[in-house]
């Protein structure tokens, strides 16, 4: 048997049972070579590819999640001007990024950035990668740093668990690998980008609508506060104070609004699951905090 | 092809096997933008150098939720989220001939990447993306953080062990 041939069999063996992903790439780079649009040996680097990208498309890299993060804030922002006021903005950096490091996931492929929104609806979005928005209805709610602390969790805690990714249809995904797939062997031509980004709209319109319309699953929202709880307390925050919040905010969410009162359980619910896993007692003192905390909500 | 030779096939494709794995298991990439290698498992530590995406890593130990690697010569401490077992190829071509087989890999530059968001860009010219830019530039520098967590009695800024 010559080399090729045992190349060719070694390969055969590796990549069988890898599945319907190879086949339609097998299809697509027939097609190119009858074609003249790639070469043999091109068509085959593709095909390898697909043999391993199958397996590795059950999770999207950091690099494309922050490309798709980018994009959700940027739109959630086109419905929600940027709130322009220097100190809280570095203030709320500040607790946020201090936060991350305490989570699961403190390295995301651009790092955890936090934003006002200027509107009095109680929102809070978490891009995929970590770009983190904050509307000034739901920092009303917030009447301790600790309070605040507990908002800026459970949004980490979104980001840590990849829930905004969960919400992309697993049709645009298969789509996207199939079109990076046949941009293998040669660099992107103008049709490739087309149809990536195609697969691009379609992923950020089913994130901000599960975002801005329909809400994640229960489930995530606890998920996510079971994951603030754990944040909050490595971090030596109350996680007390994001039950404070709720509790607020049960008082301040009007009914029907397009806020929160929409897309999340009700604020007793979450509080009810939260008393299941905090240890912190309520008596933990947190009054150090509250001079700045005063001093750098006041531009609300 | 004879029976033997096919068994000798078979052994060097069990032993490419082998090898993958045993390769996987020490050596990772860098998955995030730009990773500091620092010289304590923590935040606080002194920053030894900076990997770039896609560079290569021997993992040494472990210390929770941080890996001891080396790296161009290099010894320090990243947190595991900043690394991939996945290889990460940078150059499509020349990387899916050497890595397709261990069916762990990831093309870095490809699918969602900056050349689709310009073209989603040029489709939704309403859609403003300056405030991003602006926000992702925010980067409260460590020593600060560990002021701030200080006067408020809060932990250490290290961050999770």
């Amino acid at each position: 048997m010559n080399p090729r041939n045992l190349i060719a069999l070694t390969l055969c063996i590796l990549v069988a049972g890898c599945g319907t992903l190879e086949k339609i790439s097998e299809v697509g780079t027939g097609l190119g070579v009858a074609t003249g649009a790639i070469t043999a040996d091109q068509a085959q680097s593709i095909n390898k590819s697909a043999g391993a990208i199958d397996k590795a498309s059950e999770s999207m890299t950091p690099e494309q999640e922050y490309y798709i993060g980018r994009t959700v804030a940027a739109t959630i922002l086109s419905q929600n001007k940027p709130f322009d006021n220097r100190s809280l903005t570095t203030y709320l950096n500040t607790v946020g990024q201090y936060l991350a490091m305490f989570s699961d996931k403190p390295e995301t492929f651009g790092g955890y950035h936090f934003l006002v929104m200027d509107t009095p609806d109680i929102n809070a979005f978490a891009a995929p990668g970590g770009l983190i928005l904050v509307s000034r209805g739901m920092l009303r709610c917030c009447k301790t740093e600790d309070a605040l602390a507990g908002v800026l969790a459970h949004e980490i805690g979104h980001v840590e668990l990849n829930h905004g990714l969960q919400a992309i249809d697993k049709s645009r995904y298969s789509a996207a690998v199939t079109t990076i797939l046949a941009e293998g062997a040669k660099n992107l031509a103008g049709n490739n980008v087309a149809e990536l980004t195609k697969a691009f709209e379609g992923s950020i319109s089913d994130i901000t609508s599960k975002m801005v319309n329909s809400g994640y699953a229960r489930k995530y929202e606890f998920q996510a506060d079971k994951a603030a709880v754990t944040i909050l307390e490595r971090a030596g925050y109350s996680p007390n104070g994001l039950v404070a919040m709720l509790q607020q905010m049960e008082k301040d969410l009007k009914p029907g609004g397009h806020d929160f009162a929409k897309t999340h359980p009700a604020p007793k619910d979450r509080i009810d699951e939260l008393a299941k896993l905090i240890k912190t007692p309520a008596s933990m003192d947190t009054a150090s905090r509250h001079p700045r905390f005063n001093e750098n909500m006041r531009g609300l | 092809m004879s029976i033997k030779r096919l068994f000798l096939v078979m052994g060097g494709v069990g032993l490419s096997a082998a090898l993958t794995f045993a390769a996987t298991t020490t050596v990772m990439s860098v998955q995030i933008n730009k990773a500091d290698l620092r010289e304590t498992p923590s935040y606080l530590g002194k920053v030894v150098t900076s990997l770039a995406y896609g560079d290569k890593v021997t993992i040494q130990s472990e210390n929770g939720a941080w890996l001891q690697v080396s790296a161009s010569g290099q010894s320090g401490w990243l947190h595991n989220s900043a690394l991939t077992k996945k290889n990460i190829v940078m150059k499509s071509g020349a990387g899916a001939q050497t890595s397709a087989s261990s069916g762990e890999m990831a093309l870095a530059g490809k699918g969602f990447n900056s050349d689709v968001e310009a073209q989603f860009k040029n489709n939704h010219k309403e859609i403003n993306f300056a405030p991003i830019d602006k926000m992702e530039k925010i980067k409260i520098p460590i020593a600060d953080i560990q002021e701030f967590a200080k006067a408020g009695k809060l932990h250490s800024a290290g961050g999770a062990k």
